[in-house]
């Protein structure tokens, strides 16, 4: 899966995002993290609530203005831009799935309002007829068709307003998409068709994800390589059968020791590996562990997780 | 093997009176459970898992009305027994735990008088004595250095710590049935996990018998002895454990199991059921399944099935156990699970 | 790649051909899905939009309904008396003072023109014969001591109360909203010093501001309009801030932030809508206390002066009478009450129909 060649997309070096910056109250959501992502690639970014993953999110697509760091997205630092010409631009390549389906469409407006919302703004349509036109694509592009135009999010049922907030940021033609967490709030068989949509849309509109989720089974399944947070750090990036099998961060391991599997058989025989936080060490940064494959470690702790790595790929 | 069954649910029907209309939430819902066992009852939003839950507690919303059915326990019908009799059984004989630790405790009260609370009004029992009790269920779930804690404010205490303490608070008269309503949905999976190992382990001290109601089949796996699996306000299928994973027969539990990410490898193509769970104001005619069901037959949309029996404890409700209905075989990723268990 | 194929072969089932629904309740032969047909299944009832939904909601309300009709009727008949109704309230006729009431065709005791004698005996006698009033003229709501036609000076204190409502609505709308929009939707410093300057204003009692204004300024009700200009639309603008800041973290607003929306746009298009409710329900609270305020003002002088008729200054000369001529300080007490409780009733049925969640 690995491929050299592919450029980067993303590329985010040292993004700090802190609240309340200075008070008593800061809170260091993200805390230097560097990762990037590679054109056409989904990259999963998991860790439980709070760890930082959604802020980090927000932070890429400018909803949240970084407090220090550089997100070099097509190689301009978007962390830097200040003028709405350089904004607009950028929210024409890059945009957003959201986690709440009953939150994420206004209720007071149409579907079709809700999915023309961008093309109104980028790329107006010349006449209602070519905007109904295009609305109406779009909506065929997600599984929906144009007898939903006309209608009110709330007539919707939780996966079919996912499928309208899919189809309003598409409706730009973005390169890359910011997935924050878009099937936790949904049931279990909904759950599956729109994991379908997004992969389909994927490879049809040759995007780029960033797929925040805390549900590790599925980020694996879904993305090429995936970045564990834990407390606004990135602990451990890799491809993702890389983390999945041979993750050796102690907090990857509690984290996939945790997923509970539709399997009794195996849920009778698993053992729970606690994780206990240590403090890091002075010069604790992320180090490759295999190709491809880093953990935030020390040095010394390198070699110990390199030893540990490699034993599991040989048993 | 006789088992002693401890609770009994006969035809619910439950209906909820809303603006739109009536909408039909329970449609005859049936089931035993065993002493000392856990039955989980799976299902998704709108499924009426939650409501079988509240039913037996008879906490429901005022707009509901029970149409229909019974609960007997102890021999008594709950649905007809006064709101005095329930208050006797709700926490003393009966408790249940809900998904939101933050709601279902009293921020403005000390988490050690909430415990005893329950306590000192059912089993009439001396302060001393409901504390003794409290601090030893507070060391039973795992909450260190108790003493200290006991004047403590549920704020500070973490979301994990929080159910912790709302198991205690059910546990504390030991009931003898428990019902969980979603109790780890709200958690993150590492405290998800402890959660569940401690319920196991305290299940394995004082055989309570829970009902745990959840939408999550990791965690079915995890702490079920039987499986219970609502659709449309009905049960579809009901086994042990093993059978419902390893040899279901209804296709909605096909169509659960295989749209989980775990059986797949990275790039693959998930099953998805296809369409949405249906709309309860008018649930469809026949078997409310066979909208979204590949192995649909004509039947299916005129008459709901009967629960077929395939072992002593497997029932599933579907047309395709009919003799007269063509073979029908499970998908295959789950005969591919079967296989590999071989 | 891996294989394409699904993992569940619809048409494994489907070899003996498609089956279609026949009579025969023992069908056993496979139903073919139809694509897409369960998706449309759920959306069959029509579509209501906020404001049908809350339309049928409010039907349902009967004091609401009420108070809405009878709003309706006093603003027609105040506003249409202009032109249908044609008598000056300040005209005044010292051979008809103190007349009762008198409605032609009417008999019941004091819509009659009698009146008890004043002389004592408490015999009722024909005011109107008593006074030499030529036979045809009539005073439905009597008059006062300078012979005014109550009905006429009524009527003209409505318009000045509803004034001061349409007045109250217009700043709320105006400055209460876009000021709670702005604050809340830039947060932060903007929002520090703008809710500084409203906690100053705030802390002022309106009382006071008028005062200083009718330093400057004649009592009128010009005056009334400036004090409220500067006090009226606070509470309004607390609301609605409170509403942008909530609203502001909702996904929607962050997806319009997303797709590149201004501020402007975000605040008109994704956030008013959806705080109408609250809007127009704070502003039919605060209707009914800027009419009261006017009232009072009138009353105690500093409001509207006499001839000029108000609500206030009706109760004021009634009250000076009310032991011997009731009916003068009646006339405006009841139609103040039926306003206020009409506003009130109406904002209480409207916030139930916006928000059916907050009822329960």
């Amino acid at each position: 899966m690995l491929n050299t060649n592919r450029k980067k997309l993303l590329e985010v070096d040292g993004l700090k995002q802190y609240f309340n910056k200075g008070q008593k109250t800061e809170v260091r959501a993200v805390d230097d993290i560097s990762f990037y992502i590679e054109e056409g690639e989904t990259f999963g970014l998991v860790g439980e609530s709070g760890c930082g993953k959604s802020t980090t999110g927000r932070s890429i697509i400018r909803l949240y203005t970084p407090t220090a760091g550089r997100i070099l997205f097509d190689g301009e630092d978007i962390a830097r831009i200040r003028s709405r010409a350089e904004i607009l631009r950028f929210r024409r390549d890059a945009q957003m799935i959201f986690q709440d389906p009953y939150a994420s469409l206004n209720p007071r407006m149409k579907v079709k309002d809700i999915v023309a919302e961008g093309i109104d703004l980028h790329d107006p349509a010349k006449n209602a007829r070519e905007r109904d036109e295009r609305v109406y694509r779009m909506l065929e592009l997600v599984g929906l068709d144009e007898s939903h135009a006309d209608r009110y999010p709330h007539e919707f049922s939780g996966g079919q307003r996912q499928r309208i907030g899919i189809a309003r940021a598409l409706a730009l033609k973005p390169r890359f998409i910011v997935c924050d967490e878009p099937i936790s709030a949904l049931d279990v068989s909904i759950q599956a068709q729109v994991v379908n949509l997004l992969q389909d849309l994927q490879k049809s509109q040759n995007l780029t994800y960033l797929f925040i989720a805390h549900d590790l089974s599925m980020v694996k399944f879904i993305s090429d390589r995936i970045g564990v947070m834990y407390y606004g750090k990135l602990v451990e990036v890799g491809p993702s059968e890389e983390i999945y099998n041979y993750g050796v961060h102690p907090y990857t391991e509690s984290l996939l020791s945790a997923i509970p599997l539709p399997d009794p058989e195996y849920e009778r025989s698993r053992k729970r590996i606690a994780y206990i936080p240590q403090p890091p060490g002075a010069d604790a940064k992320l180090r490759a562990v295999a190709p491809g494959h880093f953990v935030y470690c020390t040095e010394a702790e390198a070699t110990a997780y390199q030893e540990k790595r490699n034993k599991r790929v040989c048993s | 093997m006789a088992v002693a069954t401890i609770l009994n649910v006969r035809d619910l029907h439950v209906s909820f009176d809303t603006f739109a209309g009536k909408v039909r939430a329970l449609r005859g819902v049936a089931f035993d459970l065993h002493k000392g066992e856990t039955l989980a009852i799976v299902g998704e939003s709108g499924s009426g898992k939650s409501v079988t839950g509240r039913s037996i507690m008879r906490l429901l919303a005022p707009t509901a009305n029970i149409e229909r059915g019974s609960v007997l326990f102890k021999g008594a019908d709950l649905l007809k027994s006064g709101e005095k009799r329930m208050q006797a059984i709700r926490g003393r004989e009966i408790s249940m735990i809900f998904q939101d630790p933050m709601t279902s405790l009293d921020p403005t009260m000390t988490i050690g008088n909430q415990i005893m609370e329950s306590y000192r009004k059912h089993m009439r029992a001396s302060k001393g004595a409901a504390r003794a009790r409290a601090l030893e269920l507070l060391d039973i779930v795992g909450i260190p250095d108790a003493k200290r804690r006991f004047s403590h404010y549920p704020h500070q205490f973490s979301g994990g710590q929080r159910q912790r303490i709302v198991i205690a608070i059910a546990l504390i008269c030991d009931p003898e049935i428990l019902i969980a309503d979603e109790p780890t949905t709200a958690l993150d999976v590492t405290i998800q996990a402890q959660i569940l190992n401690l319920m196991k382990d305290i299940q394995k001290k004082v055989s309570t018998s829970i009902i745990f109601v959840t939408h999550d089949l990791g965690v079915v796996a995890n702490v079920a002895d039987r499986v219970a699996v609502m659709y449309a306000g009905r049960i579809v299928e009901v086994g042990r454990t093993d059978e419902i994973f390893y040899s279901p027969r209804h296709p909605y539990t096909w169509g659960l199991l295989c749209s989980m990410p775990t059986l797949y490898e990275t790039g693959e193509r998930l099953y998805a059921i296809p369409g949405t769970p249906p709309n309860m104001l008018h649930p469809p005619a026949g078997d409310a399944f066979h909208l979204r069901n590949p192995y649909a037959m004509g039947i299916d949309a005129k008459e709901a099935p009967p629960l077929f029996q395939i072992s002593e404890t497997h029932y599933a409700a579907t047309w395709l156990l009919d003799p007269r209905s063509p073979a029908a075989e499970p998908p295959e990723v789950i005969q591919k699970k079967r296989r590999s268990l071989c | 790649m891996k294989d394409d194929r699904s993992i569940v072969d619809i048409d494994a089932n489907n070899g003996t051909g498609v089956g279609t629904a026949s009579a025969d309740p023992h069908d056993f032969s496979p139903l073919k899905l139809e694509n897409a047909a369960y998706e449309r299944e759920k959306n069959e009832s029509p579509s209501l939009n906020f404001m049908q939904d809350s339309w049928r909601r409010i039907r349902k309300n009967r004091s609401a309904l009420i108070s809405m009709v009878v709003l309706v009727l006093l603003i027609g008949v105040a506003f249409t008396s202009i032109w249908l109704f044609p008598h000056d309230p300040n005209r005044q006729n010292l051979a008809h003072s103190n007349l009762p009431p008198k409605i032609p065709g009417v008999t019941v005791r004091g819509f009659d023109g009698t009146a008890a004698d004043n002389s004592g005996g408490g015999a009722f006698i024909d005011k109107y014969a008593a006074e030499g009033v030529p036979e045809g003229v009539y005073y439905y709501l009597g008059t006062d001591n300078l012979g005014r036609d109550l009905l006429a000076r009524l009527l003209g204190g409505m318009r000045v109360s509803l004034l001061i409502a349409f007045v109250a609505a217009f700043l709320d709308l105006t400055i209460g909203v876009t000021y709670g929009l702005v604050s809340g939707l830039f947060g932060e410093r903007v929002d520090s010093v703008m809710q500084r300057i409203l906690e100053v204003l705030a802390g002022i009692p309106n009382l006071v501001v008028l005062i200083l204004m009718l330093t400057i300024f004649k009592p009128g009700i010009f005056t009334i309009i400036l004090a409220m200009i500067v006090t009226g639309w606070i509470s309004m603008a607390r609301i609605v801030r409170a509403q942008t800041m909530k609203l502001k973290n909702q996904e929607y607003v962050l997806a319009a932030v997303t797709l590149g929306q201004s501020k402007a746009v975000i605040a008109a298009k994704h956030i008013l809508p959806n705080i109408s409710g609250v809007v127009i329900v704070q502003m039919m609270f605060s209707i009914p206390q800027a009419i009261f305020f006017e009232a009072f003002l009138s009353f105690i002088g500093l409001g509207l002066r006499p001839p000029e008729a108000s609500l206030g200054t009706l109760l004021n000369e009634g009250y000076k009478a009310f032991r011997v001529l009731p009916y003068q300080m009646w006339v405006p007490t009841v139609t103040l009450s039926v306003l206020m409780i009409s506003f009130n009733l109406l904002a209480d049925g409207l916030r139930d129909a916006f928000d059916p969640k907050m009822k329960e």
